[in-house]
């Protein structure tokens, strides 16, 4: 018995050194961890994020060794997988969701030697960046085509749950269409969740059925805009390019295009300039990109450009005074603009949206 | 508030809704009136929702999409059936284990079609009917799958209480020894009610991703197995009731949307947990009333004939 137990041990032990060996030999390579909330097939939130680690690989080739974890749950799931991660030999991993900011501040805490990127989160730490995207660019400018382009009056809004960035993408829809149309009315139904095709269809429907005849989402799936498209109305669809499910319905796309700051942040660790940062980009460094002005007059899509050109250049707010909220107070002063600290913890809505935000 | 034209699109809605949950409970309420469990409904689901984008991309027919969706359920659902019926392992866990394998062989078989479309089944259209008002959209403006389900609903309600086969299969169901003992071969009917589990789930799949939103995602059944499972328990094991609950959770979906479109004001958390809290209700009520606690006196109870 007890020989049969130390063999165990000694196969064991040659199974850890061989473990031990394969990352020294191939030391030049960086490894580098992603954490999904979705599966990388949602063609919304998670897929974008895939196509940015592919866009690292394809830049960087040899160098780079990219893995990545699908559907991890957040909360304490996600912080085993991030250990393992760290574990397997990697040296940068990206953790792609809100839920994931303890478990990747806890982990960093164990391992100050390994790079940490967490999405849309705002805790770091010495080896912890956190980055995010500004949509809600993008959303100012859907809301002036939508303004331009129903003839309702009125547009649907698909959204997920109610928390500041869903939020200050509403207020960024209606204060794009109000410069346009100041009488506009945005239609809102919440699904309470991220993703689940069937149910973002049957939203699309009743919104189209109740009068919206311009739809836009805050859910990951193509299926609203399939839907718009099967209806005969217009949409705009969101972290894709979704023009392939509505050819005559996209008005437009808000795609996410992590890739540019995937390679910034794989070269800086290669470079070993890598330092902790908060990065919040938008359209002017390419990570908010607008799919091609699509199924709109000559006119509408002139005005969607020179919306766009002035949001790159800085001369445009989405968030610029003067705003006022449903009470009709003045929240943001003429020739002020909402600072990114109160974007990011919105919780109220513009003047004109006439709905309450969940839980208030 | 509601006016016709909303009104008929809302029952058409609801039936349309209702379908994929009715096709996926009729299936394992037969598999469950033999007395097996199988928990992996989600999985075979979006298994078939997998198989049959992938057929009907491929081929162009949409028909064959949907025999081939069937036909995946069908061999998962034997996946279950050789651990759960012949090896007479734990059906809980037998059957979780089926809806893990699913969602990742789906997610497999379904990768390469991320960010494609098809064009998804034509709803019938009868002059003249389908223009009825309220009511022309709801009973002649559907697809394939609507009419297929009421017509396999029919066939299960009578085959079940009023054949042989039926009264069989109930046997097996609620006392497997005693039924053994007559000499019905009790593992191979039970292996049959779970191959019809399956089809009707993988049917139920193809509803989704050829009819319902003509794509393929992963994990695009968000749910819907687990909510026919809820359904063939609310249902008592009746298969007319489960037609009555599938319609009402249908209901419930698609009119928690439109309350909040029109703004009354109710929060949509509490909207989105009105099924759930209908099936609560429904469960204690039926409970309550002390009748149709159906379930079979065999559900969930592995059969080893030498026993």
């Amino acid at each position: 018995m007890r020989k049969i137990l130390s063999m165990a041990v000694a196969i064991a032990a040659g199974f850890t050194l061989a473990g031990a060996g394969t990352p020294a030999s191939a030391a030049e390579k960086l490894k580098i961890g992603f954490v999904y909330i979705g599966p990388v097939g949602d063609f919304g939130w998670t897929y974008q994020h895939d196509q940015g680690r592919k866009a690292v690989e394809k830049e960087f080739g040899d160098k780079v060794e990219t893995t990545y974890v699908e559907n991890v749950p957040e909360g304490p799931d996600a912080e085993r997988v991030i250990e393992q991660l760290v574990r397997a030999g990697n040296k940068l991993i990206f953790t792609t969701s809100f839920g994931y900011m303890e478990p990747t501040l806890k982990v960093a805490k164990r391992y100050p030697k390994v790079f940490f990127e967490h999405a849309t989160g705002y805790k770091r730490a010495a080896n912890v960046s956190t980055y995010n995207s500004k949509f809600h660019e993008g959303r100012y400018i859907l809301g002036q085509i939508a303004a331009k382009t129903s003839k309702t009056g009125t547009v649907g809004y698909i959204a997920s749950f109610p928390i500041p960035e869903v939020i200050s993408g509403i207020n960024a829809l209606m204060l794009g269409a109000q410069s346009v149309n100041p009488d506009m009315k945005v239609k809102i139904v919440w699904v309470n969740s991220w993703f689940d095709p069937a149910k973002e269809a049957d939203a699309a429907k009743a919104l189209i059925d109740q009068g919206a005849d311009v739809i836009s989402q805050h859910t990951d799936s193509p299926a609203a805009m399939q839907a718009a498209e099967a209806r005969g109305v217009k949409a705009f669809g969101q972290a894709s390019d979704m023009i392939n499910f509505g050819p005559k319905a996209q008005l437009t796309s808000i795609i996410d295009n992590w890739a540019p700051y995937y390679i910034e942040r794989t070269k800086a660790v290669l470079d070993g300039t890598w330092k902790s940062t908060d990065t919040w980009s938008g359209m002017k460094d390419g990570e908010v990109v607008m799919a091609p002005y699509t199924n709109m007059p000559d006119d509408v899509k002139a005005m969607a450009e020179k919306t766009e050109a002035a949001i790159k250049d800085g001369s445009l707010h989405p968030f610029k005074g003067p705003i006022t909220n449903q009470k009709g107070e003045l929240v943001v002063k003429e020739g002020a603009a909402l600072s990114d600290k109160d974007i990011l913890s919105m919780n109220w809505y513009v003047k004109g949206i006439d709905d309450k935000i969940p839980g208030q | 508030m509601l006016d016709a034209a909303i009104l008929g699109a809302v029952l058409a809605s609801i039936v349309a809704a209702a379908t994929t949950l009715l096709l996926a409970s009729l299936g394992e309420l037969v598999a469950e009136r033999a007395g097996t469990l199988n928990l992996g409904v989600e999985g075979m689901m979006v298994v078939g929702a997998a198989v049959g984008y992938a057929t009907a991309y491929g081929t162009g027919s949409l028909i064959l999409g949907a025999i081939a969706a069937v036909l995946a359920g069908v061999m998962l659902s034997l996946v279950f059936a050789v651990l759960a019926v012949w090896l007479a392992t734990n059906q809980v866990a037998s059957g979780l284990a089926t809806t893990i394998l699913g969602l990742g062989i789906a997610g497999l078989i379904g990768s390469p079609f991320v960010g494609t479309r098809l064009d998804g089944a034509p709803e019938l259209r009868i002059a003249g009917l389908t223009d009825l008002p309220v009511i022309g959209e709801m009973l002649f403006g559907q697809d394939a799958f609507v009419y297929l389900s009421l017509l396999l609903l029919a066939g299960v309600a009578y085959g079940l209480s009023r054949t042989r086969a039926g009264l069989v299969l109930r046997a097996v169901g609620e006392n497997p020894v005693a039924a053994h003992a007559l000499g019905h071969p009790v593992r191979g009917i039970r292996t049959l009610a779970v191959m019809f589990g399956g089809a009707c789930a993988g049917l139920a799949g193809a509803h989704l991703s050829l009819a319902y939103t003509p794509f393929w995602a992963s994990d695009m059944t968000a749910g819907r197995g687990w909510i026919a499972l809820a359904l063939v328990v609310f249902s008592a094991w009746k298969p007319l009731w489960l037609l009555a609950g599938a319609y009402l959770f249908g209901a419930v979906s698609i009119l928690q949307l439109h309350v909040q479109g029109f703004g009354l004001g109710v929060p949509s958390q509490l909207l989105s947990a009105l099924p759930y809290i209908a099936t609560v209700v429904a469960l204690v009520a039926i409970s309550a009333l002390k009748r149709g606690q159906g379930a079979p006196a065999g559900l969930g109870v592995p059969f080893v004939p030498d026993r």
